[in-house]
């Protein structure tokens, strides 16, 4: 804070070598902890087998929500494990030491990133695999546009997570801020009701919130052959509004 | 004490520092030295800005006014991340990874790769005493072994300037004398070190003093200097004695309203950059 020019004078705001090995600890921290680990990659399927139960004898309506799920439950589960773990750094000085040694905040926020991205990707496979596999969700177009959509889920969990972090006081408060952040995306974003039938400011809203373009993104995945213009879109839209995100959560990082 | 003088600029060099967060001044006009090579402690009562003023030299601690030079920079120049170890109070390691990890980590955070990053970790795993638990999650660790951690990462980067936010609070006496033993030693390498503490006793293992309440320095001298000024023996006396004398001048001081006040006054052996009154308190302890 005192200095911010001489702050700057990297070419880079960032450092390879120090983001990685920031991504390489927390991937260790998250597999000290076997149970959240497990918790993180079972939890989805175990909601997929579920939502599979509930629909039974209702298959049309498992093909229409089964796809749209994909882009909301990597991301509430991404979310609690995120914003607790950077709540923890935060809170234990580690993030503030990190700051005071020759790390950026980037290499912080970075860092976490990768790391989260790996697990998105364990996650989005193993989810992807058993609802098309045992569960026989069937989509038109190829399987891999449901795994981008469960990756960019977690993503956009992961940016939350931190940016609640930033907010929070505590892991009580970051866990709130899961209701009052995360569910009412979850609301409007078309799950339960067609966007088009929503009162008008309503479906205002959900234009605004990321949630509804995974939603939909998974929609066009699942109702066309071969990627479409609209999951092109909504994809990059989700990717900017996680790097949006991700920038801000850098900003609360205070030196 | 130590040789002759090192060259280059002092450690840090403190001068008219203010900082106030929200209405509350929390550090006042604060101004001292530290030269190279020697153990300063910074003594004071908890609550009385010891942790906000080593955190301004660290150069986390957003001020109100005064500078800060530290070894020759301002304090939080980019320059100065590798030069400068800080131990905070509370150890601030991961507790869910092992000491090794921890160490791996941080020298990577340092910019050490390779057989460096390997050479720094082993080297303060000895030079800490850490090595029986070295594969052990530091959580598991007592609290003496958990602060000797932050200690350790803390050594990673062979810094010219410690500073470190009461490092022995809490331990049990064996292990305290132990880590003075260790601060000992990297003054004698040449590692500048600013210990704060509260406990009035731990003076004795410093070279130089600043002695600090309710937010003003009451003192910035040699520990012998402010015995012998003070007339007494121990610090803890010498603290109280100057307490007084400074509160019976600021109430001089106050009673004199059309005057400018001075500020209260100080004492030093840093005459130079001193506008201040010397202390020639003759009070007996």
């Amino acid at each position: 804070m005192l200095n911010p020019a001489v702050r700057r004078s990297r070419a880079l705001p960032f450092s390879p070598g120090i983001t990685t090995a920031t991504a390489g600890r927390v991937l260790l921290q998250i597999r000290r902890d076997r149970g959240s680990t497990a918790l993180m990659l079972v939890i989805p399927c175990m909601l997929m087998v579920l939502l599979k139960l509930v629909f039974h004898g209702a298959e049309d309506s498992f093909e229409r929500v089964g796809p749209q799920v994909f882009g909301i439950f990597p991301v509430i589960v991404m979310y609690l494990v995120a914003s607790v773990s950077t709540l923890r750094e935060r809170s234990t000085g580690t993030a503030e030491r990190l700051l005071t040694l020759p790390v950026q905040r980037l290499d912080i926020v970075l860092g976490y990133s990768l790391a989260f991205a790996f697990l998105a990707v364990l996650q989005a496979t193993l989810s992807t695999l058993l609802a098309i596999g045992p569960l026989g969700l069937d989509i038109k177009g190829p399987a891999v546009l449901l795994m981008v959509i469960a990756m960019l889920g977690a993503l956009l969990g992961l940016a939350l997570g931190l940016l609640a972090s930033g907010f929070a006081r505590n892991e009580f408060q970051a866990v709130q801020f899961l209701p009052a952040g995360v569910l009412p995306q979850f609301l409007v974003c078309g799950l339960f009701v067609p966007r088009e039938e929503m009162h008008g400011s309503l479906a205002a809203l959900a234009k605004v919130m990321p949630m509804t373009y995974a939603v939909q993104a998974a929609t066009q995945a699942a109702d066309h052959k071969g990627i479409t213009g609209i999951f092109v879109r909504d994809a990059l839209l989700i990717l900017l509004c996680v790097i949006g995100v991700l920038m801000a959560s850098a900003a609360t990082l205070k030196r | 004490m130590t040789g002759p003088e090192p060259a280059g600029p002092p450690a840090v060099s403190v001068f008219g520092l203010h900082v106030s967060i929200g209405e509350n001044a929390i550090v006042q006009d604060v101004s001292f030295t530290v030269p190279r090579g020697v153990i300063v402690g910074l003594l004071g009562p908890s609550g009385c800005g010891k942790t906000t003023l080593l955190r301004s030299v660290v150069g986390i601690q957003p001020s109100t006014a005064g500078h800060v030079q530290v070894l020759g920079l301002p304090a939080g120049a980019r320059g100065l991340s590798t030069r400068i170890g800080y131990v905070t109070q509370a150890p601030s390691v991961y507790p869910d990874l092992t000491v090794l990890e921890n160490l791996r980590y941080f020298s990577a955070a340092l910019g050490l790769r390779g057989w460096r990053r390997e050479d720094a970790v082993v080297r303060v795993v000895k030079e800490v005493d850490l090595a029986p638990y070295a594969d052990k999650p530091v959580a598991w660790l007592s609290g003496g072994q958990y602060s000797r951690v932050s200690l350790a990462v803390a050594l990673l980067g062979s810094p010219e300037l410690l500073v470190m936010d009461e490092p022995t609070v809490g331990l049990d006496p064996m292990v305290r004398r132990e880590l003075w033993g260790v601060f000992q030693r990297l003054a004698e390498e040449g590692t500048t070190l600013l210990v704060s503490s509260h406990v009035m006793d731990e003076a004795d293992h410093c070279d130089r003093l600043l002695l600090m309440r309710a937010g003003r320095l009451l003192a910035s001298a040699g520990r012998e200097d402010v015995l012998e000024h003070t007339g007494c023996e121990r610090v803890e006396d010498a603290f109280l004695d100057l307490v007084s004398a400074s509160a019976a001048a600021e109430e001089a001081d106050s009673a004199r309203t059309a005057v400018g006040r001075v500020p209260p006054p100080m004492l030093t052996d840093e005459s130079a950059d001193s506008d201040r009154p010397y202390f020639s308190s003759g009070a007996r302890c």
